[in-house]
């Protein structure tokens, strides 16, 4: 039996999709394990030929002296191919600690950032997710852009990932 | 009855003749990882010869000539060498962001002659084959080796500094990076000889865990006109590629013929 904590991590979040807004729902889930850590998660958007054309968010063990919670990134490995490792950490205005369990609200408005600069055609959402002594997932949410009206659509995942909602206002 | 005894005959004769060519044990280095981030990473290298990929069950590998090479191609160090029972091993620090390569690579000649009717057998190098082998050895029979063994590991973001080929003996051109492989997908490589293409080079592609299945799994490929081979990855893990090939391309002239063979281990990633 999973528990669903709803957990506010922006202003937004409780309120329906804005004009021009981008809204993932990324539900962390309650995993009945002895030695339970907080998955690491990256979240972002995928151009057709799989390059990164957004990077959304990338939570992992921030608070580890040295930056050493930086060692495990590499697990996330199809974010840590794309565009992980090309990358300095702490990330700018993307990275920030693990999520606990529960929903989590992310908001993005597409009229600022790298979704500010995305050019019409094929994209997927890509959530993956990888947990100390534990599993990886990684799940997507194809759609395409922009939107022409509201987008809406989940997937559900099996092992490390719950719900993941992605919702488009154009 | 006399059919199936020459059945049986003929069953023998050919396992013998199978088993000959990989009658030699297979050498291998073993890195702990390959792919890695974070602030101060390591790994780890066992190395050995043995039947089996990848375990430790004949002799270890001497770590004599053991070279390894930074992201700029400068020379970096091996730490913590210790050789044991079955398996040498030594540590890398990545201190610097990019790939490193770890190179174990030697040759030389070897030569068998008769005096006063006693084998006689020497190793040795080039430079020292005049001085060392008699000139006017009796039944003088010389052949020149070159091997190249190498393994790549990355920190953060993949460079090719080091994937650059010295120009000598047989040795791999990645076009695909080695660091980055993932199964399902297609990696290009190039096989060179001091240098230039390997064409219709044999290379044998096995994956590792070979103890806990029945079949050996080996893919046989062949490189192209331009010395280049497509695999494409059955399932992640750990993987041997190796290639031999025989020329006179010699470096002394009492020499008939070389043999220049490379060998690697590559980790592919689940997608």
């Amino acid at each position: 039996m999973r528990t669903l904590l709803s957990v506010t991590l922006t202003g937004l979040a409780a309120t329906p999709a804005l004009a021009g807004e981008m809204a993932v729902t990324v539900e962390i889930p309650r995993l009945d394990v002895a030695e339970y850590h907080r998955p690491y998660v990256a979240v972002w958007v995928e151009g057709a030929d799989q390059s990164v054309a957004a990077n959304l968010t990338v939570r992992y063990d921030v608070k580890m002296r040295d930056n050493e919670g930086t060692k495990w990134l590499k697990d996330m490995r199809q974010w840590w191919r794309r565009s992980g490792r090309d990358q300095t950490f702490p990330m700018d205005g993307v990275s920030g600690p693990t999520l606990p369990v529960g929903e989590h609200s992310l908001s993005f408005d597409t009229a600022k950032g790298p979704l500010a600069s995305l050019k019409p055609g094929s994209y997927a959402l890509v959530v993956e997710a990888a947990r100390e002594v534990g599993g990886r997932e990684l799940l997507k949410i194809p759609f395409e852009w922009p939107v022409k009206q509201s987008f809406d659509q989940s997937v559900k995942g099996e092992n490390e990932l719950g719900k993941i909602a992605l919702a488009i206002k154009p | 009855m006399k059919s199936l005894l020459a059945r049986t005959t003929v069953a023998l004769a050919l396992a013998a003749g199978l088993t000959l060519p990989a009658a030699a044990h297979r050498t291998w280095m073993l890195p702990s990882a390959t792919v890695l981030s974070g602030q101060d990473p390591w790994i780890t290298v066992d190395a050995a010869v043995s039947n089996d990929l990848f375990y430790f069950e004949h002799v270890p590998l001497r770590l004599d000539g053991l070279q390894v090479f930074t992201p700029t191609g400068a020379e970096g160090k091996a730490e913590n060498q210790a050789t044991g029972k079955y398996r040498s091993t030594f540590d890398v620090h990545l201190d610097q962001p990019g790939t490193y390569k770890i190179a174990m690579a030697g040759g030389g000649i070897m030569a068998f002659w008769e005096e006063n009717g006693q084998r006689k057998r020497w190793r040795g190098t080039a430079e020292n084959f005049a001085k060392e082998v008699p000139a006017n050895a009796e039944k003088l029979q010389v052949t020149e080796n070159s091997r190249r063994m190498e393994i790549f590991a990355t920190a953060g973001k993949p460079t090719d500094t080091v994937l650059k080929p010295t120009g000598k003996g047989l040795e791999l051109v990645p076009v695909t990076h080695p660091n980055d492989l993932f199964a399902g997908e297609a990696a290009t490589f190039q096989f060179v000889l001091d240098g230039k293409p390997a064409a219709n080079l044999d290379v044998s592609v096995i994956p590792g865990g070979i103890r806990y299945r029945n079949d050996l799994g080996e893919m046989k490929l062949k490189t192209d006109k331009d010395g280049k081979l497509s695999v494409t990855w059955p399932q992640p893990g750990m993987y041997w590629m190796e290639a031999e090939v025989e020329d006179t391309n010699t470096s002394i002239k009492q020499a008939a013929k070389r043999r220049a063979s490379y060998n690697t281990t590559l980790e592919v990633l689940a997608q």
